[in-house]
């Protein structure tokens, strides 16, 4: 398969970064889309020229890192994947694909199309965690959790914090993620005790960073490789209002 | 944390659009319902009666404050919410598919909302600050006649081509903020959520479509 790619590059932060023609033959339809970014620098390197910077890690749809908007979708067309988890057959043989970075003013560009992410780490440390020492593993039956809140809390811990939900939201919204990670705990007992200031203190960073305000659009849902639901963000905002109104 | 960082918050801020979202359709189930009157098409004697309860008692008076203040706070809110969502993305897209994600509506609430401003100004420009100004502070009796009125304006096909197009923009505004509110404010529940769906598609189609109809009754003549 043939494609023309439009690659956006971009020597470091300061730099202005401009969208660049690049035209790749030879590949194979069951390659992967980082495979095929893989060809392009090899090509790259031979001919002398700096190969393109992107994130990558477990290429096995795990790691959240193969950030790429790839012709206006967040990780490209297909549905609930991941870069990696993109092959070259859902493209068709001579297309034109733009590949871009995220863009959000929370998630600065590095090089290329490598972001900075560390936003959401910061957000994580402002309050996504349990800080009681958990001990050993108890009896099972010892904190009773009931299977649908079980399951609610494992779906939202599907998510891996790629930051396609802000990268795909039309305000750079962060609040598929931050409410993933606050339903995570606030749906097992281990979560009751920090509920109220976890909430707080994760929505205070997320306004913190720069990320923008969800409008319910559903863009981050579409888009999310995790498939993690909107009903995360309205739990979010129960938790984060109730706990407003309460605090002191 | 005090009280007032809630409405500084992402979350807080949606939550006040929400309520004053809400509060505003109640306002359009009133309103309209009171105009819906001139449909009995008996010369709006109806129409007069409760028009002028409503500009004359003391406790929908005091009520329509609140209402100003309502309108006043979404518009601010609103327009707070569109610049920093705009600052959140600096660099735009080259290649941007939003359409198979979302839909151009639930995008564009601030557009729209925007041309519901305009179609704002342009209606009590009509109809509700010349009969407040007639009425000054003490005269409340003194109304004008707002029936009248009506079958004047609605001569002037522009003007009725405006409304309609104000009633449109009020379709699409509703048929994502209806459902949308009730997300910001955390009222998402399976049990529930086909039931607010499907009343806030109802309710966005029957209320535009209702106002939409008494301009073009008037203008046709269908309502003397």
């Amino acid at each position: 398969m043939k494609f023309n790619l439009k690659v956006w590059r971009q020597k470091n932060a300061k730099d202005q970064g401009k969208l660049v023609d690049y035209t790749i033959d030879n590949i194979n339809a069951d390659m992967s889309f980082l495979e095929m970014v893989d060809v392009l620098n090899d090509e790259l390197v031979r001919k002398g020229e700096d190969p393109i910077a992107f994130d990558h890690d477990c290429r096995e749809g795990i790691c959240g890192m193969c950030s790429m908007y790839i012709s206006g979708r967040a990780h490209g067309p297909q549905h609930a994947a991941t870069t990696c988890q993109l092959y070259m057959r859902s493209f068709k043989d001579g297309d034109t694909i733009y590949v871009e970075p995220w863009r959000a003013k929370a998630f600065p560009v590095i090089k290329d199309l490598v972001t900075d992410r560390s936003a959401f780490d910061r957000i994580i440390a402002a309050g996504g965690f349990v800080s009681v020492n958990t001990g050993q593993a108890q009896d099972a039956n010892a904190l009773p959790v009931e299977k649908a809140d079980a399951e609610k809390a494992m779906d939202a811990a599907a998510c891996i914090g790629c930051g396609a939900c802000v990268a795909a939201c039309p305000n750079g919204a962060a609040m598929l993620f931050v409410s993933a990670k606050i339903s995570q705990l606030a749906l097992f007992p281990q979560g009751q005790p920090e509920r109220n200031t976890r909430a707080i203190n994760m929505v205070n960073q997320m306004d913190e960073e720069g990320f923008g305000n969800c409008t319910n659009i559903g863009a981050c849902e579409a888009e999310c490789p995790k498939e993690i639901k909107l009903t995360n963000i309205a739990r979010m905002n129960r938790d984060y209002l109730a706990a407003s109104l309460i605090s002191e | 944390m005090t009280n007032s960082a809630i409405f500084k918050s992402s979350v807080g801020k949606k939550a006040l659009m929400g309520v004053t979202g809400l509060f505003l359709i109640t306002f359009l189930v009133i309103h309209c319902s009171i105009n819906a009157m001139i449909f009995l098409n008996d010369g709006g004697e109806t129409f007069k009666k409760w028009g002028s309860f409503m500009g004359t008692n003391p406790i929908i008076r005091t009520m329509e404050i609140v209402l100003v203040a309502g309108f006043l706070v979404h518009i601010v809110d609103g327009l707070l919410l569109w610049k920093q969502n705009r600052d959140a993305r600096p660099v735009k897209y080259a290649m941007n598919s939003a359409n198979a994600n979302s839909t151009w509506y639930s995008r564009s609430m601030g557009l729209l909302g925007t041309l519901l401003l305009i179609f704002l100004v342009i209606h009590t420009a009509h109809f509700w600050i010349p009969n407040r100004m007639q009425q000054g502070l003490t005269h409340w009796h003194n109304e004008i006649d707002l029936y009248g009125k009506m079958l004047e304006v609605f001569q002037n096909p522009v003007i009725v081509a405006i409304y309609i197009f104000g009633c449109v923009s009020l379709f699409w505004h509703l048929l994502h903020g209806f459902k949308s509110a009730f997300q910001s404010l955390g009222l998402n529940h399976t049990k529930y959520n086909s039931a607010i769906g499907w009343a806030g598609t109802a309710f966005s189609i029957v209320v535009p479509a209702i106002f939409a109809l008494m301009p073009v009754s008037i203008y046709l003549g269908w309502i003397k």
